[in-house]
């Protein structure tokens, strides 16, 4: 009766958990504000996120071809990756944006250092990067307004994101004696009605890039995914109380603490990039005390350009510098062993 | 008295105790042949002290230690010795083993007898009963007994814990050895507590077996002030030695130290009762609670089995395999040691046999890492699985060593949470063993 048996090294069982079952939840968390892009901004965002994640899978499909290499285009990252750089340009570029953006995410930012688990830099990110640096009118200039709301979310103000408005208006105040007193007028006025905007910020009937403007729907995802555990709560936290503390304190225009962190906190691509793009497992830290680092550096580039940069928007730029400090934080950070004694 | 404690990092496998932990324990008959290895502990192998051909009765001693940190090993069922020879080991390898052919007779040898006022006894005569009966850690790791019976001057036990957690998934032995044994374990207890001549005894049950508390809380107040229940939560691995003394005692073990470097000895609950029956009846090592189960097997079973018996015949009796049954494993799923052939027999510290089926059998392939930190949040001893298996694959041992692949307890978190399923552990195990070599080649 002698039958062969299997020998392996223990343990020998296994948690149900595999990368694509991580990267198919993440998909599906952002679902909620798929849908709320499509409801904002028409059908067209669909085809943006259709020819995004196409275009990276394909991009993967064909590099790992073309070099012979096991092709993992089912493991779910290439989609996620072309996903998250749709939902990072504006509902109303031409379709070869995200079709670019997909390809270089996968074919610059993830094959060559390896593929998957070995890019240093977040790839959608990094394709959003790109986009943004090869063509910022593309990729800069919101013309579709939300279904039933205005670009920045406050009737009065119909012409640019939330985002733009402000540091319209701060630079116009902080300029004040070179300008015409009604455009510094316009300007107060501006600054006063950011409040107006909680609302719809929250609700996502702004002015933004696809997938980045609703608040509400990016939370339902990411209570998703901390329920299975995907992402904890480390680095979003850290991340976004470190703009909130640092905009109240640096933001306002009539000294120190007169910001107001309830709007930047709701605005732009922050909960989009803590929740989603900061917790990129490849391009976080591991340790415990190093992810809340990372929340915290993110945070800090993040107003750094919001406030004194040369964009509205910080988010992105921020997440990719972090990316490159990872090693060393995990370094500087390696949790004491148990029982470790102190070396003398 | 029920308090919830508990250490950092670890993991919640499927539990599958369910399986057999209804199963009382059974007697299985003497086998017709038992292989009795002369290392079956951690430490010195013992030599052999019968010829073949010698006829030999239960309870015989077989083997005899030649260095301190060492136990003898002793005839398991009565018949004649058919040879000594090098066979397979359920821990790996091959090792001197002592074949003995049953006559069927079962003679027991005369000593074994209930001692009257066994307590009375002094420590030094305990503790050489327990050294001549052979007793290791029946736990798993099988250390000898005597020896950590043994604290060296100036290393007082304070605080001794019995190990009762349990928290590899599918064993259930220990769970009813409390059950159906209590009174022996605690006596044996007591045996240890004049031994170390240590006032302050916890037992550290998990709390999926509320029955088993109940029982000792019962029994713990009979005993007095001086003995504790301890309902652990149920977490792998909650009985992993240091994992243990930090719930219970909130004490650290140093890296490289051992328990009683802070006042604590751990005991296995068997080892307890086998404690008992050596001091007060004479009663050698030589049979054990052995739990048959998992999903590869017709019938699990909680065995009461004399050492040496063989894989095969064991689950044998307990009905046989079932058709898809690939992997046999001597201990849990999370640390035991899959088989390569049903001749190896049941050793001292054989707490079960676990028989998964072909599809529980076969891991996935692994895939590169994505940094996902699971490993790195699951380690009680907090190491960085994910850097460390990397340094290991990249045979790196001297960065390996010093980011403290020595300090692995090998409890298997690491790769049991691993969304990549990358097989740290096997990593970590020929690190170790790279490590040492170089340590003892510097030395």
């Amino acid at each position: 009766m002698e039958n062969k048996l299997f020998v392996s090294s223990s343990p020998h069982i296994t948690d149900k958990e595999s990368i694509p079952k991580i990267m198919y939840g993440v998909t599906l968390s952002l679902v909620p504000a798929f849908i709320g892009a499509i409801y904002f901004f028409g059908i067209q965002s669909l085809w943006v996120v259709l020819v995004g994640v196409l275009s990276a899978v394909a991009t993967e499909g064909v590099i790992q071809k073309l070099m012979k290499k096991p092709i993992t285009i089912t493991d779910g990252s290439a989609i996620l990756t072309g996903v998250l750089l749709a939902f990072n340009v504006p509902a109303e570029v031409p379709l070869w944006i995200p079709a670019v953006g997909s390809m270089f995410a996968i074919a610059v930012g993830k094959i060559p250092f390896g593929g998957l688990g070995y890019n240093p830099m977040n790839p959608a990110l990094l394709g959003r990067a790109f986009l943004l640096a090869s063509w910022p009118t593309h990729m800069t200039i919101f013309k579709t307004a939300p279904t039933g709301g205005t670009l920045s979310g406050i009737d009065a103000i119909t012409n640019a994101t939330p985002l733009n408005v402000y540091r319209q208006a701060k630079d116009a105040i902080a300029n004040q004696a070179t300008l015409p007193a009604e455009n510094v007028q316009e300007a107060y006025n501006a600054m006063s009605q950011l409040s107006d905007s909680y609302w719809n910020l929250f609700t996502g009937k702004i002015g933004g890039c696809l997938g980045e403007t609703s608040v509400l729907l990016l939370l339902i995802g990411a209570v998703y995914l901390i329920y299975k555990r995907y992402i904890s709560l480390k680095i979003p936290l850290s991340y976004i109380v470190t703009v909130a503390l640092l905009t109240w304190i640096f933001g306002g225009t009539e000294g120190l603490f007169s910001g107001d962190p309830i709007f930047h906190v709701l605005s732009g691509g922050l909960m989009l990039g803590a929740f989603y793009m900061a917790t990129d497992m490849v391009t976080s830290p591991v340790t415990y005390k190093g992810r809340i680092y990372f929340g915290i550096g993110c945070g800090i580039l993040t107003v750094v350009i919001r406030l004194v940069g040369g964009y509205p928007e910080g988010v992105s730029y921020s997440i990719l510098l972090m990316n490159l400090t990872v090693p060393l934080i995990d370094r500087y950070t390696k949790p004491k062993i148990f029982g470790e004694v102190k070396q003398k | 008295m029920f308090k919830k404690l508990s250490f950092r990092g670890g993991v919640h496998p499927p539990e599958k105790k369910e399986l057999s932990e209804n199963k009382p324990i059974e007697k299985m008959p003497p086998p017709s042949m038992v292989i009795i290895p002369v290392i079956q502990h951690i430490g010195a192998p013992a030599e052999p002290c019968v010829e073949v051909g010698e006829s030999v009765k239960v309870g015989q001693k077989i083997a005899e230690p030649k260095a301190f940190v060492s136990v003898p090993s002793h005839a398991s069922i009565s018949g004649t010795v058919k040879s000594i020879d090098k066979m397979a080991h359920p821990v790996g390898g091959k090792v001197l083993s002592i074949v003995i052919e049953g006559d069927g007779n079962d003679d027991m040898l005369p000593d074994i007898k209930q001692i009257p006022d066994y307590m009375q006894q002094s420590v030094e005569e305990m503790r050489d009963r327990i050294k001549q009966a052979g007793i290791a850690g029946m736990g798993g790791a099988a250390f000898p007994t005597h020896v950590k019976l043994s604290p060296p001057a100036g290393k007082p036990i304070d605080k001794l814990i019995l190990n009762g957690a349990e928290c590899e998934p599918y064993l259930t032995s220990d769970a009813r050895l409390m059950l159906e044994h209590p009174n022996e374990i605690i006596e044996g207890m007591k045996i240890f507590m004049k031994i170390l001549d240590c006032h302050d005894a916890y037992i550290g049950i998990e709390n999926n077996k509320p029955e088993a508390i109940r029982i000792f809380q019962k029994l713990a107040k009979e005993a007095g002030n001086n003995f504790q229940v301890i309902g652990l939560n149920v977490k792998y691995p909650q009985g992993a030695e240091k994992q243990l003394i930090k719930a219970i005692t909130n004490r650290d073990v140093p890296a490289g130290g051992l328990p009683m470097d802070v006042g604590c000895l751990v005991q296995n609950v068997g080892t307890a009762k086998a404690v008992y029956e050596a001091v007060s009846s004479n009663k050698p090592f030589y049979e054990r609670v052995v739990s048959v189960t998992g999903e590869g097997i017709q019938e699990t079973k909680n065995v009461l089995v004399r050492v040496g018996t063989t894989f095969g015949e064991l689950i044998e009796f307990c009905g046989g395999l079932k058709d898809d049954a690939l992997k046999i494993i001597n201990g849990g799923p999370m640390m035991g040691i899959a088989q390569f052939a049903m001749d190896v027999p049941v050793i001292k510290g054989t707490s079960g046999i676990v028989v998964l089926s072909e599809k529980q059998s076969k891991l996935p392939a692994p895939q590169p890492c994505i940094g996902c930190a699971r490993c790195v949040d699951s380690c009680p001893m907090s190491l960085m699985p994910n850097y460390l298996a990397a340094l290991v694959e990249h045979k790196r041992f001297d960065d390996a060593h010093k980011n403290g692949v020595l300090d692995c307890i090998e409890c298997g978190c690491c790769s049991y949470v691993c969304p990549s399923k990358i097989r740290h552990v096997h990593l970590f195990k020929f690190g170790k063993l790279e490590v040492n070599k170089k340590l003892k080649s510097a030395a």
